[in-house]
């Protein structure tokens, strides 16, 4: 298949999986059907040509499908049949369920790891293989999670939530949209050619929740963010694979149009929009990559915005970046006390050692800097944090 | 993320069991399959088994680029590997409350170690 037509293909996902739910009210059987008539999209368009009306095909052949899909499930339980007769829905609807998907695949009855699973297949529509291949665990596992997600959501309405609920509902979408997007976002150049791009779909995701919402200034933010630090994806690792850390990267390999569009993106949010913790980490990442050199970073406005978002969503993490930051502005002591400030929030978090580490080099004592590396690298859970860390502390 | 479950036996573990009546032995194996099959269900399940006698295995080593295997038994250690889980969840809360779903937690050791990512952030 080529990317053209698998990029039309995945795009018109929602919308015939809306169209269908909207008529028959059955995401499961709806949502299989829309998978096979994709993969019959896949070989016939491919000989025949994209028809006219690409939608309205889709959603002729998936509604046969489902009709196949329901006898069969009914032969089973030895039922009449009575739908096989019902009236396909007209195939352009001009409603846009995309949000309602969206909304509805991030159903808080679902774990995280679920919502995660279904959004990919039913709005984003990868197939079973390719979301197990992206996460790398067996087919076998992500086919009982999506088809254990739908059977949850058996009851659910095919609309949106009432206005009171919506924020809630929509900040899960957001965070499930970034969960993709961080699995996606490794540092592995991986089986590439079997691998699908996670943070690739993130962001095509993200799109099209920021095109539902365009006054949500966090969607904007998000999208904003992620194409920020996607940017810089070709400069954050070496040939074997080694993590480079922002400092040191090559900044001519960074993606200049996804910088463009990343800061118009989140400039035009901080004007307008209310703002968030996702808008804030974007217009960080702004910062950095508007900066031509390391030397020439900002990092008072980062410290700033840094304050912002502790005021705002508090947590170690949170703690840890605006410590660096600090210590950028005001030298590495005055963030190794303030690292000892913090020590009772920051208990247990591997990063503290890797920050206390990396300020201790600063300051000059090299020696303590290798035993912090050493127990930083000893307590991550990544694999070229781990490379990296142990890297730090050889060279010291 | 990934976790690995690992279900270690001391030596007097399979005699304890071994020991049990019928009917709390058939219990612990019934625990067992309904573990199995919930996280088969959730879609967290990867792979599941249980592993022969220790005796039955072979310790590889390659010296001067040639493979020498060794037979057990082996010398008597204090625990052995008896058995592995490896699950995809939400986090290790939850790892650890399937881990001490696992008989052999009440009599033996069960072990939750997270699997090393490829993920990482910008430092």
């Amino acid at each position: 298949m080529t990317q053209q037509l698998e990029d039309l293909l995945r795009d018109l996902v929602p919308r015939v999986l809306g169209v269908l739910v909207r008529h028959y009210g059955d995401l499961e059987t709806c949502e299989d059907a829309v998978q096979e008539a994709l993969l019959a999209a896949a070989t016939q368009w491919l000989v025949d040509g994209i028809p006219a009306n690409p939608a309205g095909w889709l959603v002729t052949v998936a509604s046969r499908r489902r009709v196949e899909l329901w006898r069969s499930e009914t032969a089973r339980r030895h039922r009449e049949e009575t739908l096989a007769a019902a009236p396909q829905p007209a195939a352009a609807s001009a409603i846009d369920d995309t949000l309602t998907l969206l909304v509805l695949c991030c159903h808080p009855s679902l774990t995280p790891v679920s919502q995660v699973a279904l959004t990919l297949r039913a709005v984003g529509g990868l197939s079973t293989a390719e979301i197990a291949r992206g996460f790398l665990v067996p087919d076998s596992t992500i086919g009982q999670r999506i088809s254990r997600a739908k059977r949850q959501l058996r009851d659910q309405e095919f609309r949106l939530p009432p206005p009171e609920q919506l924020p809630d509902r929509v900040a899960a979408v957001r965070h499930v949209l970034y969960l993709i997007f961080n699995e996606g976002y490794t540092a592995s150049s991986g089986p590439a050619l079997t691998r699908v791009e996670l943070s690739a779909e993130a962001i095509r995701l993200t799109r099209q929740l920021h095109a539902q919402l365009p006054a949500d200034g966090e969607a904007r933010g998000l999208l904003a963010l992620m194409l920020l630090t996607d940017a810089r994806r070709p400069a954050r690792t070496g040939p074997a694979g080694e993590l480079i850390p922002l400092a040191e990267q090559d900044r001519s390999l960074w993606s200049a149009p996804a910088i463009a569009e990343g800061v118009a993106l989140i400039t035009s949010s901080l004007a307008s929009a209310r703002v968030g913790p996702y808008q804030l980490q974007a217009a960080i990442a702004a910062v950095h990559d508007e900066a031509p050199s390391p030397e020439a970073t900002d990092w008072p406005q980062i410290l700033a915005l840094y304050g912002l978002l502790d005021a705002l969503a508090p947590g170690p993490m949170v703690t840890l970046n605006r410590i660096v930051a600090l210590a950028m502005v005001d030298g590495p002591a005055t963030g190794l006390n303030a690292l000892d400030a913090a020590a009772a929030e920051l208990a247990g978090h591997y990063r503290a050692d890797a920050v206390r580490a990396h300020l201790l080099d600063l300051a000059g004592d090299h020696a303590l800097a290798r035993t912090y590396y050493e127990s930083a690298a000893r307590r991550t859970l990544s694999l070229p944090e781990r490379g990296y860390l142990e890297a730090r502390a050889r060279r010291r | 993320m990934k976790y690995v479950i690992l279900i270690y036996h001391n030596p007097g573990a399979r005699q304890q069991f071994e020991a049990l009546p019928a009917d709390q032995r058939a219990r612990g194996l019934a625990v067992y399959e309904a573990l199995n099959e919930e996280l088969r269900a959730s879609g967290e399940l990867i792979v599941s088994e249980p592993l022969a006698d220790p005796s039955t295995g072979k310790k590889v080593s390659v010296r001067d680029g040639r493979v020498v295997t060794t037979d057990g038994p082996f010398a008597e250690a204090k625990e052995h590997l008896a058995g592995l889980y490896l699950i995809d969840c939400d986090s290790m809360d939850r790892a650890v409350g399937y881990a001490a779903r696992i008989p052999e937690a009440s009599f033996a050791t069960v072990e939750v170690r997270p699997i090393l990512g490829f993920q990482g952030t910008d430092m």
